[in-house]
């Protein structure tokens, strides 16, 4: 049985002993290499076994009108005009992984939202109840609630590849390199060049994509035209919400799915003192 | 309403006591994760099939090949070895193992009877020995031994093979041998189009 | 490929023209990134669509559909007026110094030699002038009229900026600035290379729109250097290689020719085949043309071949005719095929004109379809508006292996022989392709023994050495394209061995050497790249002899020192070549012959005498065209195309043009090969449904909704599906007209996990004057948007 530390866990307060140091792993999405071939959302799908899922055309290139239970990474296609000249601008829409999980800290279940000690966000269909806070907690609108198994999907970073020493399959497939994979520090230094390389072929405003509302992310994106950041459907100030918890409905949504003392445990908890802290399972100076 | 990271700090503290005397589970250190798939498959090193960028690839079977056991392609990915496409795939290599153990790839030969609505099942015996039939007769047929000026030309005239772009080098050879010793001119292939 | 996927990588500029890698050779196309991203190379597409690799592009120029060789002509004529061709290169490794005879002329849109009644041209008025020695007479100022520099430049002289965009559609500024960049090569330190494919050869002009780059990247000097050359990017897995091996109509394996009546012996056809040296310094390696001859014949019919049956010459058939793929269905057309063998090759989809292939496919008797998978040919009397109980045809479906299920080797599009493993048995029922045709062999073969029947000599002396008769393994057949010395049995490390006496023999001279008693060569796996360069030389195999870029010799200055001393493809050191295997003697000296040995010029062809068509590409409009030819109204297409009978009556007239107003262009995209990824449930997934590209101008003209369902109508078919508005294609004013681009894809069919539209019913049956190739990219359509379809 394979095993990776965790970092963070969900609705659980005491800390992990962080004995095991390990690497914190980071994407990045080169926005101008990518060709849009959906290389990795084939491979994403192939990898992790995901139903295949009836589409339609619906006058786009792209395949799914969005995310779903079995579709964890989506390319997204817009047609935009910016100083006369049409872009194409093609995304890859994934969960970005980020530093402070709004998804983590919005979830309930003991343990059906873990980060691991590498950044990886991963959820344990084991423990979720599926009642969706995690959805709403999102500031990136990635988790996907499936109504068959009442449970909530979204992409996992191929955390069993990354466990083994590979890199994630939609990095590994990406055929012009414009997925990049590394450590953090690594990734960011790359980012760095390709603005770099970027303004050096005479793109006015490129950035990299790594909000600090969300305490940055592990995947990151190099966007050529960082000032056109709506336009690839990439919030400008994503914040990871503390208290996603609105109204009654979403109250008597769970309801159906507290199924134990644990649970109910977790979510006096979470009524009453708050979601789980950032910095709780963070073991001491690594 | 704004919660500071601090204050959770605080209160996540002082709530441990609460949470273990409520009986919760001890959190676990480390969390499981998925086994890797191809651990315990045998890697093939072979070619995609689809376009001519010749990309390597890795095909992961299981299955020991012993007694009810027959092996199978779980699983195929880029090989990084290969200096052309150092492991990536587009999304149709990406998906390979669904051609390679597709429920639709057929296991036997069909026939279509003339004027029939229907296919029917036949034998591979039957089928060869009705191929190498029509093939005489047609050859037979439509051989021309010299043209009107007399010439010396020894072709089939009424015989077409086309294709393939799929196939290996070493098919490739054999049927441009074997085709044009039969004396067939009308050959080409997916190059032309 | 004249270089190889890795070597793109190396360029300074990437023009992608009538080609669009990113969507259909992705992994492929990382290496132009790569360029991009480390060179800091610009990367250019040009194409009637902006498209997945103009998403990536620093430039992209929007051009009408057909209209290539008017443009690439523009830029023959800015590299020409501008002197940004490299001169050093252009006198010494091609034929502009050489003086062409009197005869030859171009006026009015017509070449010399043009014969009204058979639409043919006499070559003969093309031909280089001789001095007395027999050899062409030259001028290295290039100052003679008559010189091909001088006739280059008055021919192109009509290629102004201002035509071009009068032809193309696109505008004289964007075409200046695009040229501007792609002409910037022509120096001994910079290189560019031109990425191409169907968007090029799918023409009635295809072979000459191929030329007018090659002429582009002569003059600039990027032909044989790393990081130049002009790259075929093909298509199937195998399509090289079974090209090389010549599963083609008119050709022999190893690209040597199929042999004509006119050639009554083995001598005739050897002299007829074997060109004669133009120059004194020329290798003219075809001169060994009877080497490989013979030794296939000997590959293929072994002791039966002997100097006394001229080697088993008349056993191959001899034919004169076009026997290409427009051919094999006209025959069929016209009743005079029975049986039609289509082995992986869904031949009803590919096109083109869907419904006349309909009508073709009813009149065989009979016909076999060999593959994985079940698909449209084999079904084609249950296509839509077919009707089983009127069709005739018997029709067998095999059901054959996949790549997984064998091992073998495919050659790439850059002619690396990449050798498989296998990696599963096939399933219970499904036999291999080789047990398939050998089967075939046998029960022919011993059906003629027991019956007799036609000339069978041929069938009873055909070589079949192989362990198991009934399957031979893909060793066995490798080795047998290697070839060897008959005497020694020993395998031969090259073709350099081989002879016409009768004493050795290679099913394929090209591959020798990938076999040799050293072992399988298409099976290396060393990743080392000494040159870092790309080339890898201990990975798998390249024809010709390992060598990774053609033409190497001309990447290398007179005296043998490269153009570029930090992308050296071959250099002299006093007493050999290093670096790539030269295209060349190893230990021949620079001087002693010219740089392109498979020439009997010894250089490359600007001017080139062996084209149907002409010898200097011109613009002719596609059959179907939305405008006049601006260049020469009377003579507005190519003339001497084939037309095959009943074929004029399928095109939209002249005086049609309004009711067909639209140039229409067909495509692949990533999500798709071709058919059979309409058996994979992701790919189906990924790219569902059969749609239409309609520009968002045209769309608000014509009510068009983006997602709504269009009808595209052409003379011969009609098809419908989901529209794509989209702003990537503009409107081009063409000739003083706005026109429109509609694209379609050609992906779908009836049979497969969703169906559609065949895209194939919209296109005309007309082919390339040289190749035969069909017309699949500039055709005229009318659309509309309609309800959906129950």
């Amino acid at each position: 049985m394979s095993t990776l530390s965790i970092k963070r866990i969900s609705a659980t307060a005491s800390p992990a002993p962080g004995i095991r140091s390990t690497p914190e792993y980071a994407k990045l999405v080169d926005i101008s290499s990518c060709i849009g071939c959906k290389g990795c959302e084939v491979a994403c799908k192939e990898w992790n076994d995901l139903k295949v899922e009836p589409t339609a055309n619906f006058g786009s290139y792209q395949s799914h009108k969005d995310l779903s239970a079995h579709t964890w990474l989506l390319m997204r296609f817009d047609e935009v005009e910016m100083s006369g000249r049409v872009q194409w601008l093609i995304k890859k829409d994934a969960c970005l992984h980020c530093e402070d999980p709004g998804c983590l800290s919005a979830c309930p279940a003991p343990g059906a939202i873990v980060q691991y000690e590498n950044g990886i966000v991963d959820i344990n269909h084991e423990h979720c109840i599926g009642c969706q806070f995690c959805v709403t907690g999102c500031p990136f609108d990635i988790p996907r609630f499936d109504k068959e198994t009442k449970k909530v999907y979204k992409c996992n970073m191929c955390v069993d590849r990354v466990e083994a020493g590979l890199e994630p399959a939609c990095v590994k497939t990406c055929p012009t390199h414009a997925i990049s994979w590394g450590s953090k520090e690594d990734m960011l230094s790359l980012a760095e060049h390709k603005v770099d390389l970027l303004k050096d072929r005479g793109f006015e405003n490129p950035v990299t994509y790594n909000p600090a509302g969300v305490g940055g992310t592990h995947m990151m994106y190099v966007v050529p035209h960082g000032n056109h950041l709506a336009d690839y459907r990439l919030p400008a100030n994503p914040t990871a919400s503390p208290l996603p918890l609105t109204g009654l409905g979403v109250l008597k949504r769970i309801g159906a799915y507290l199924l134990g003392v644990g649970v109910l445990s977790s979510l006096v908890h979470y009524l009453t003192i708050g979601p789980q802290a950032a910095e709780d399972l963070h073991p001491h100076d690594h | 309403m704004d919660v500071s990271r601090r204050s959770f700090l605080k209160a996540s503290a002082g709530s441990g006591l609460i949470l273990s005397a409520l009986g919760f589970d001890l959190r676990p250190a480390y969390a499981a994760v998925r086994q890797l798939k191809i651990r315990n498959a045998r890697e093939y090193r072979t070619v995609c099939p689809y376009c001519a960028v010749g990309c390597g690839t890795i095909a992961y079977v299981h299955g020991s090949g012993g007694l009810n056991t027959t092996p199978t392609v779980i699983h195929v990915e880029g090989d990084p070895d290969n200096p052309i496409n150092g492991g990536t795939l587009c999304p149709k290599g990406a998906s390979q193992m669904q051609l390679a153990i597709s429920p639709r790839l057929r296991k036997s030969p069909m026939f279509r009877d003339a004027r029939s609505s229907e296919w029917r099942e036949i034998s591979w015996d039957d089928a060869m020995n009705w191929f190498a039939r029509k093939f005489k007769e047609a050859r037979d047929a439509s051989f021309v031994e010299r043209d009107e000026a007399g010439r010396t030309v020894n072709r089939c005239e009424g015989l077409a093979w086309v294709g393939s772009a799929t196939v290996n080098n070493e098919d490739a050879y054999l049927i441009t041998k074997t085709m044009r010793a039969m004396g067939l001119v009308y050959i080409d292939h997916q190059a032309r189009i | 490929m004249t270089n190889h996927w890795k070597d793109i990588k190396n360029a300074d500029v990437v023009l992608v023209m009538g080609a669009n890698p990113a969507e259909n050779h992705p992994c492929g196309f990382k290496w132009a990134l790569e360029a991009r991203n480390t060179r800091r190379a610009q990367l250019v597409t040009i194409d009637p669509r902006f498209t997945r690799t103009s998403a990536v592009a620093d430039e992209h120029l929007q051009i009408r559909p057909g209209s290539d060789i008017a443009l690439l002509g523009g830029l023959v004529r800015y590299i020409l007026t501008n002197n940004l061709h490299h001169a050093d290169y252009v006198r010494a490794h091609t034929n502009a110094s050489f003086i062409i005879g009197e005869r030859f002329s171009f006026e009015d849109g017509l070449f010399s030699g043009f014969d009204e009644a058979t639409s043919q041209y006499d070559a003969s008025t093309w031909e280089y002038d001789r001095a007395p020695d027999g050899y062409v007479r030259r001028d290295v100022t290039l100052e003679h009229p008559r010189s091909v520099f001088q006739l280059l430049k008055q021919h192109y002289d009509r290629y102004t900026p201002e035509r071009v965009a009068q032809i193309t559609g696109c505008s004289e500024e964007d075409f200046l600035r695009i040229a501007k960049i792609v002409c910037s090569t022509g120096t001994a330190d910079r290189v560019g290379t031109i990425m191409y494919a169907v968007g090029w050869t799918m023409h009635t002009v295809g072979t000459q729109i191929i030329r007018t780059a090659a002429i582009v990247q002569l003059l600039l000097g990027n032909i044989g250097r790393p990081g130049g050359g002009i790259n075929a990017l093909r298509g199937h897995a195998n399509v090289q290689g079974a090209t090389d091996h010549a599963i083609v109509a008119g050709i022999l394996p190893g690209y040597l020719r199929v042999p004509q009546p006119s050639q009554t012996s083995l001598a005739s056809h050897l002299e007829a085949s074997t060109p004669q040296p133009l120059v004194r310094d020329t290798a003219n390696y075809w001169g060994n043309y009877p080497k490989f001859f013979v030794s296939q014949l000997k590959a293929w019919f072994g002791d039966r071949a002997q100097p006394d049956n001229e080697f088993g010459y008349h056993y191959l058939g001899k034919m004169e005719e076009d026997a290409t793929w427009l051919s094999i269905w006209d025959q069929a057309h016209q009743g005079k095929l029975e049986g039609f063998i289509a082995l992986g090759f869904n031949s009803l989809l590919a096109g083109p004109n869907v419904s006349r292939l309909l009508e073709a496919m009813a009149k065989l008797k009979w016909k076999v379809v060999i593959d994985p998978f079940m698909m449209d040919s084999a079904e084609f009397w249950k296509a839509p508006g077919m009707k089983p109980s009127e069709i005739d045809t018997e029709v067998l479906y095999l059901p054959t292996t996949h790549w997984i299920e064998r091992d073998g080797s495919f050659t790439n599009s850059g002619r690396w022989a990449q050798w498989k493993e296998k990696a599963i048995d096939a399933p219970i029922g499904v036999r291999s392709d080789t047990w398939i045709l050998s089967e075939l062999f046998w029960r022919v073969k011993e059906l003629y023994i027991a019956e007799g029947g036609a000339y069978d000599e041929p069938i009873q002396s055909l070589t079949w050495n192989y362990l198991n008769p009934r399957e031979p393994t893909m060793t066995e057949l490798a080795q047998e394209i290697n070839g060897s010395d008959l005497t020694s049995g020993r395998r031969l490390s090259s073709f350099g061995e081989l002879k016409e006496d009768g004493s050795t023999a290679s099913g394929n001279w090209l591959y020798s050497g990938s076999y040799p008693e050293a072992g399988n060569q298409m099976a290396r796996r060393a990743t080392e790249d000494p040159t870092g360069l790309g080339m890898h030389h201990g990975w798998a195999w390249s024809w010709p002899l390992n060598r990774r870029v053609l033409y190497n010799r001309a990447s290398a200055d007179q005296d043998g020192a490269p153009w570029d001393g930090t992308r050296s493809g071959i250099a002299w050191n006093g007493r050999e070549w290093i670096g790539d295997v030269p295209d060349y003697g190893r230990t021949t000296p620079p001087g002693a012959m010219g740089a392109f040995i498979m020439t009997e010029e010894g250089v490359a062809r600007l001017f080139s005498p062996l084209l149907k068509d002409g010898p200097i590409p011109e613009h002719y409009e596609p059959v179907e065209s939305p405008t006049v030819n601006v260049l020469h109204e009377r003579v507005p297409i190519n003339p001497v195309l084939r037309w095959y009978d009943g074929i004029r009556e399928t095109l939209a007239q002249e005086n049609d043009r309004h009711a067909y107003p639209y140039p229409c262009t067909i495509y692949r995209v990533v999500e798709r090969e071709h058919f059979v990824t309409s058996n994979v449930p992701y790919l189906v997934e990924a790219m569902p449904d059969f749609f239409v590209e309609v520009p968002e101008g045209l769309a608000a003209e014509k009510g068009i909704e983006n997602g709504g369902q269009v009808r595209v109508w052409s003379r011969r078919g009609e098809v419908q599906g989901t529209a794509i508005v989209t702003k990537r294609i503009g409107p081009l004013t063409v000739n003083g007209r706005t026109v429109w681009t509609i694209g379609v894809p050609v992906h779908w069919g009836f049979v497969g996990i969703t169906q559609g539209s065949m895209a194939n019913e919209l296109t005309p049956f007309i082919g390339d004057a040289n190749t035969g190739c069909p017309e699949f990219k500039a055709f005229l359509v009318n659309v509309e948007a309609v309800e959906k379809r129950g």
